[in-house]
């Protein structure tokens, strides 16, 4: 970790801007652009700041830098995106993506999403990734000379195809239903979540009602006018204060979202293990295979049978000299097919390896996150209560002085 | 801190002095000098061929000399005490008679005999009782007196004594058409000022009224969401290791508050509720007060007015005028003493049910918080073992 980009240098998403211009079909489109600030850190003579690069860059350009880092490193648990559109709303939130909270939002999660790539002690070596970060001009064309595409589309297929491993890796699969239930849990945990905190905007909301009713009402009252007055005034304090509430906790769930995707993210690595094990499995049963048919060729039995035997007992043998070429190509068949199997086993292995390593750092990381996200929800309670408890002693106060 | 808890403990064997039951009420009116103890309790249902109603116990104890005895128990049922009500409203036209339960509810679709319903109306009813027996002047009301001591059979024969069904509606009849007609004009400044604020009031109260019901109903939503909340950090500690404690201790604490705005929903429609509800009918009941007020006096100057132009019949009328002029002067007394002791127990209740509120939200919020820093504290600690056992080599 010391070595990782992280700590040599300074990043942050500072502002996002909306931003109007043509797309590829040459129609007008508005979206936003965001500014990635990078700095490097150093330390400086007489206490001097580096200069301060910048540029500016869409979230779709994240999104192909993000596919370029899951493809070109199949076994690392890349870190994921903030979400395309808002997820999870509750009433008052907006589900727009130009809404200023939402983009907000979106550039914290943009620069969270930077900084986990830069502090991951692979990924941050990436070349791509540091022209991401430095280089304005040309980079979607640098990401597309790396033949990632050919890869992502393969990928893609692999993680919506249906296959079955005959020998499954036990870890993998617990972690690949370890990840489904994770994703489950969460994502029914942040519509809850949503559900509840409308609810309680709710309550505090209509407390509000009582301000303007206290003050009319005091208006024909001698002695009871001041108390109701100024408990009118911690009313509206009361109904005021959700909406602070609920904007911290929108932090939390964003913490929670994080990992929701990042266990889409560990569900990839575990299918790309499976399509592995899958083509060592068809790679081995496919040699095998080959050197069945070039025994039988070459002893004269037929011990399995084979539309090729069938039709050659029927329509007559071969001759020898084409039983020899057969089996000559057969047998460099065989030849490349062990190197290949060989090969295959090793990559598998390494694969198995260097996953591991990264699910066991991903596995610390989440661990240590997400314990502390539930204690800054607790935190967060802490403070709602606290206030609460102010705006009622405050409030009883004047009640009692009506 | 109520009365209406303790209501439910009595029971018929337990003598229980009239001295021991001071401390049980919350009134206002001079506790210390009351002489007369009312409670209405155990709900019964009645079956008969023709209809089933509901009856309750009514029991008295009292130190009184115009009773002839320290203790009764009676039952009524709901008919009994509308027909106290307007006995005692024939009897004091401007003075305020506490409000009643009312005979249906509306919203909500409570049922009629629902425990729910039942209950409410049981706690209503013993307040009315109690309220009239604090009343200066209605506490000494010789049909209060029967509907509290008289037998089942003593009371029906009594009720049909009074002026008929008919008689009363030529009553109200006779209201309506002389209200059209007087008491605006000559009123006197101080009824003008109650009107307006009986304007102000009924308005206000009612909103209030509304405003609790949406409170109430927020609080059961938001209460509804928790109870599934709470479950869900449960079911994701089973899949974790490292912080299945973490979650677990956030799923207890959900839950804790969960329960805790049970409390905080029975606090508000254990009290504030009900005595927004009462003000809003005693809102329509002063109104009609003021009503009957003019009405008296309009009788009286509408005679007047009558006599203007006729000065020789004047004498013969003078003493049927003096008579008038003196309900006039004992209803305005009357509305005015009532007005004053009405508008000192209304802002004790207001004070009392607004504060009360108050401090069940307080003890909700330390509840909860009290949960979450005992959570906060278990983590901050397993922090500091962690801590520490990674410095061991």
């Amino acid at each position: 970790m010391e070595d990782c980009l992280a700590k040599k240098m300074e990043i942050t998403v500072s502002e996002a801007e909306k931003r109007t211009g043509r797309n590829a079909m040459n129609m007008q489109e508005t979206y936003t652009a965001y500014l990635i600030e990078t700095r490097a850190v150093e330390p400086q003579s007489e206490g001097q700041c580096a200069p301060v690069d910048s540029l500016w860059r869409r979230y779709s350009e994240f999104e192909l830098l993000r596919t370029y880092l899951s493809v070109t490193y199949p076994h690392i648990v890349v870190p994921p995106l903030p979400e395309k559109r808002a997820d999870f709303v509750w009433h008052k939130l907006s589900a727009d993506n130009m809404d200023p909270d939402f983009v907000e939002r979106r550039r914290i999660g943009l620069e969270n999403f930077l900084l986990r790539v830069a502090s991951h002690p692979v990924l941050c070596q990436d070349k791509i990734f540091y022209s991401f970060l430095t280089q304005e001009g040309g980079w979607r064309e640098m990401v597309n000379e790396t033949g990632f595409q050919i890869k992502a589309d393969s990928r893609l297929k692999a993680l919506n195809a249906t296959f079955r491993v005959k020998n499954p890796d036990k870890r993998f699969t617990e972690l690949k239903h370890y990840s489904d239930e994770l994703q489950s849990v969460i994502s029914h945990l942040l519509r809850v979540r949503a559900r509840v905190a409308d609810r309680l905007y709710g309550v505090y909301k209509v407390h509000g009602n009582y301000g303007r009713v206290f003050s009319e009402w005091s208006a024909i009252e001698k002695e009871m006018g001041d108390g109701l007055q100024s408990a009118g005034h911690h009313m509206d304090v009361y109904a005021a204060s959700i909406d602070d509430i609920l904007e911290e906790e929108e932090h939390y769930a964003d913490q929670l979202k994080e990992y929701l995707f990042y266990a889409e993210a560990l569900r990839a690595v575990c299918r790309k293990h499976e399509l592995m094990q899958y083509d060592l499995e068809m790679a081995a049963q496919d040699l095998t295979s080959k050197k069945q048919q070039c025994e039988e060729l070459a002893t004269g039995t037929v011990r399995t049978f084979s539309l090729k035997g069938m039709t050659s007992k029927l329509f007559g043998q071969e001759t020898p000299e084409q039983r020899e070429t057969k089996v000559k190509i057969l047998e460099e068949q065989i030849q490349e097919g062990e190197e290949q199997l060989k090969s295959k086993n090793l990559e598998s292995r390494d694969f198995v390896k260097s996953a591991w390593a990264d699910i066991e750092r991903f596995k610390e990381q989440k661990n240590h996150d997400l314990k502390e996200a539930l204690i800054s929800y607790a935190v967060m309670q802490i403070s709602m209560c606290k206030k609460g408890i102010q705006v009622w002693t405050n409030a009883k106060e004047c009640f009692s002085k009506m | 801190d109520t009365s209406l808890a303790e209501v439910n403990s009595f029971s018929p064997s337990m003598p229980i002095s009239p001295s021991s039951m001071i401390n049980q009420y919350k009134f206002e009116d001079e506790p210390e000098l009351r002489d007369l103890f009312i409670t209405v309790d155990d709900p019964e249902s009645h079956i008969t061929a023709i209809e089933t109603f509901i009856t309750y116990r009514v029991v008295t104890k009292t130190s009184r000399g115009e009773f002839d005895s320290s203790e009764y128990e009676v039952r009524r049922r709901y008919q009994d005490f509308l027909w106290l009500k307007s006995k005692l409203e024939e009897a004091h036209p401007t003075l305020i008679v506490p409000p009643l339960p009312e005979k249906f509810i509306m919203k909500g679709m409570v049922e009629r005999f629902s425990d729910e319903f039942i209950e409410t109306r049981r706690k209503a009813l013993h307040k009315f009782l109690n309220r009239i027996a604090d009343h200066p002047t209605l506490t000494f009301n010789e049909d209060f007196k029967i509907f509290l001591t008289a037998q089942a059979w003593e009371l029906s024969s009594h009720k049909k004594q009074g002026p008929g069904l008919l008689s009363r509606m030529g009553q109200t009849v006779r209201a309506v058409t002389s209200s059209v007609r007087g008491g605006v004009k000559n009123r006197p400044e101080m009824f003008t000022e109650m009107n307006h604020y009986m304007e102000t009031f009924s308005q206000k109260i009612n909103v209030l009224d509304k405003i609790a019901h949406r409170i109430y109903k927020e609080e059961r939503e938001y209460f509804n969401e928790m109870k599934e909340y709470g479950p869900i950090y449960t079911l994701w500690s089973a899949s974790e290791e490292d912080i299945a404690d973490s979650l677990k201790g956030v799923a207890s604490c959900i839950d804790k508050c969960c329960k805790a705005t049970e409390k905080w929903m029975a606090g508000l429609s254990e009290n504030l509720l009900p005595i927004l509800h009462e003000y809003v009918l005693y809102s329509e009941i002063l109104m009609g007060v003021l009503k009957r007020r003019d009405q008296i006096q309009g009788e009286l100057d509408s005679k007047v007015g009558a006599l203007a132009n006729k000065k020789t019949e004047k004498d013969m009328f003078s003493e049927e005028i003096g008579k008038l002029e003196d309900k006039v002067e004992c209803a305005n007394n009357a509305l005015k003493a009532d007005w004053d002791r009405w508008k000192q127990n209304m802002q004790c209740d207001m004070r009392s049910a607004f504060t009360n509120v108050a401090e069940n939200n307080l003890h909700y919020y330390e509840e909860c918080l009290a949960t979450w820093e005992s959570f906060l504290a278990s983590q901050t600690v397993d922090l500091h073992v962690e801590e520490d056992s990674e410095d061991r080599p």
